[in-house]
């Protein structure tokens, strides 16, 4: 169970240690190069991490836990975030949930069993104001139908 | 009307340097390091800017509280994690006009003598966090940034980083914890971060819009600003505007712009003319206030405290006579439930208990008693916690009661929602 960033996103690691006073501050930078590489932060990883950054396991594992958006699990490989708050729903975002479910016959909080996509809902992406919305990885898509988002998971 | 913010907003590839540079960005750098960076703070306590990321503190006297004989080095920090359900403005700065943002910093960095500025993105912002790599490279290419600022002797490193997921790292205390690599725990003040912040420095906190007024403060000079806004608003400021409302978006106006107009022009009205019920002004953590209440509203500090309420973030949320309040109440526990950062107990139980009772309440099977355990819960919650997420959800919960009441007690008469889902 050994673990190790690539050659690049080592050096990348060591360039975000650099940015800091301290070498635990780049704690979150270095964990989002693991997610990016992995999808997921794993035991073994965090024990690279630690190993990295001079600190304990346990104290990487208490990071790791206490934000959302670090995966403890393997996930799917598109993770759609749809956000469920208050602003969201005022603007009739509840019809979306229910039509990605439907759609890739899955619950919030499971993935489809190809493995490409994962289901989760959120609170509030500063997105309000063009609801409905999700967030699949890295990009944000907003003012949705069911076409569009028919469209946008096509293309994936 | 005079925009500080957003005027270059139209303007397609502002993220790129040379774009930014022909409209006006960092022609306000040869001025400050010309100038002595006590006399940059003076000009912007007398420009009278209050801190936009919810507490409306003033920015310059904020700049003062940095201890003068320091040995240590100081950081400035900007808070860029926009969390608050309601609020999407400084996203808005930072995909439309980042350079004035960083110019901004510069600034401030020069004004509390930091050589080293850290900027905190929520983790969802990637594609923002990643343009703002973009435009720093860029800056530190042509020597806007880094060492030696157009040969003036000041060093500036500009670092941006990112969150992953957790709404209290908006809370600046937290947001440091989280920069130094821990969990987002807000810690007791005092030591307020002035004196005692990141790595045990003196540090200066300061939102995104903050930072963005600054080169206009510096440009037009503090009485140009001041003379825009209220005497006691002077300014001003971003709204974002969400529900139901025809146009939702970022608008700038000046401080005491009547709320009315901005729902009536800027964002042509409420959806099919729908009677407007009730408003949130300042993002979800502020008191809530009636359709008519709102209408006589005047969007600055003063006349929203005069309505019981705070101008907080600028994240408006407009609610009509369609919503049931006590669904929107329920949205917010659920949202303070899940975001509270499980130190306190009066937090940690009082967000989780609110949250259950109201969800009982919504779906029919509360009795007249919940609208008092609420009550008692907001007690216990509000002035007793290490930070103000707590208070965020007490003063919503008394709000709505109090101005909702017969709604809260139809649910409990009826056994069930009187709105259709
Ligand atoms: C729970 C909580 C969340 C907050 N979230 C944010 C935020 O997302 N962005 C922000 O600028 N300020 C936020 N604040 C306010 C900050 O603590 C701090 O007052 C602010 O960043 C100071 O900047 P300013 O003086 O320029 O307004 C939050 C405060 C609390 C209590
Ligand atoms: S009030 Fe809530 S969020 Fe704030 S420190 Fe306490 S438990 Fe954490
Ligand atoms: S409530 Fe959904 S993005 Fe703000």
């Amino acid at each position: 169970m050994n673990f190790h960033l690539t050659k690049d996103r080592e050096t990348k690691a060591h360039e975000m240690i650099a940015r800091y006073p301290k070498k635990r501050a780049a704690m979150l930078m270095v964990l989002w190069l693991v997610q990016e590489q992995e999808g997921w932060i794993s035991e073994a990883a965090m024990g690279y991490v630690a190993n990295l950054l001079e600190v304990t396991a346990a104290d990487v594992y208490d990071v790791v836990s206490f934000y959302t958006m670090y995966n403890r699990k393997p996930i799917g490989k598109h993770h759609i975030q749809i956000c469920n708050n208050c602003c969201c729903r005022l603007r009739g975002a509840d019809w979306l949930v229910n039509y990605v479910k439907q759609k890739l016959g899955v619950n919030v909080g499971e993935s489809t069993p190809d493995g490409k996509f994962h289901l989760s809902t959120v609170e509030c992406l500063a997105s309000c104001g063009t609801a409905p919305m999700m967030q699949i990885n890295n990009d944000y898509y907003e003012n949705l139908t069911a076409e569009k988002v028919d469209g946008i998971l096509e293309k994936l | 009307m005079t925009l500080v913010i957003t005027k270059n907003f139209a303007g397609p590839n502002m993220a790129r340097l040379d774009v930014a540079m022909k409209h006006g960005a960092y022609v306000t750098l040869e001025k400050i390091l010309a100038m002595k960076p006590e006399a940059v703070v003076d000009e912007v306590k007398r420009s009278g800017l209050r801190g936009r990321g919810g507490a409306g503190f003033s920015t310059g006297m904020k700049w003062g509280f940095v201890p003068k004989d320091t040995t240590k080095p100081i950081y400035l920090v900007v808070n860029a994690d926009e969390s608050e359900p309601g609020t999407f403005k400084d996203r808005a700065i930072l995909e439309k006009d980042p350079h004035l943002m960083i110019e901004g910093i510069i600034i401030a960095s020069y004004a509390i003598k930091a050589h080293t500025c850290y900027i905190y993105f929520r983790g969802e912002f990637y594609r923002q966090w990643e343009l703002m790599e973009r435009c720093l490279a860029e800056a530190r290419k042509v020597g806007i940034i880094g060492n030696n600022i157009k040969g003036s002797g000041y060093n500036l490193n500009i670092i941006a980083h990112r969150g992953a997921g957790a709404y209290i790292c908006g809370e600046e205390t937290a947001l440091l914890s989280s920069l130094e690599g821990y969990r987002g725990w807000p810690r007791i003040k005092p030591p307020f971060p002035a004196v005692e912040g990141l790595f045990g420095c003196p540090t200066i906190v300061n939102n995104v819009e903050t930072l963005a007024v600054c080169p206009f403060i510096i440009r037009e000079g503090a009485a140009a600003y001041a003379k825009l806004g209220t005497e006691k608003s002077p300014g001003t400021k971003l709204f974002s505007v969400c529900g139901h409302v025809n146009r939702p978006g970022v608008y700038e106006v000046p401080l005491g712009y009547p709320f009315a107009k901005l729902l009536s022009e800027e964002c042509g009205g409420t959806i099919e003319e729908r009677k407007l019920k009730a408003l949130i002004v300042g993002g979800s953590s502020v008191p809530v206030v009636t359709g008519e209440e709102a209408l006589g509203l005047r969007l600055d500090y003063e006349s929203c405290a005069g309505c019981g309420t705070m101008l907080g973030s600028g994240g408006v949320i407009v609610i009509d006579e369609t919503a049931c309040a006590v669904q929107v109440l329920a949205d917010l526990a659920r949202f303070y439930a899940h975001e509270s950062c499980g130190q306190c107990t009066p937090c940690r139980e009082g967000t989780g208990w609110s949250k259950k009772v109201l969800d009982r309440l919504e779906a029919g099977l509360g009795s007249s008693e919940d609208l008092n355990l609420l009550l008692a819960i907001a007690d216990n919650m509000q002035g007793k916690t290490i930070c103000p997420l707590a208070d965020a959800l007490a003063m919503p919960i008394r709000s709505w009661i109090k101005k909702f009441r017969t709604e809260f007690e139809d649910h409990v008469r009826l056994k069930g929602c009187p709105f259709p889902s």
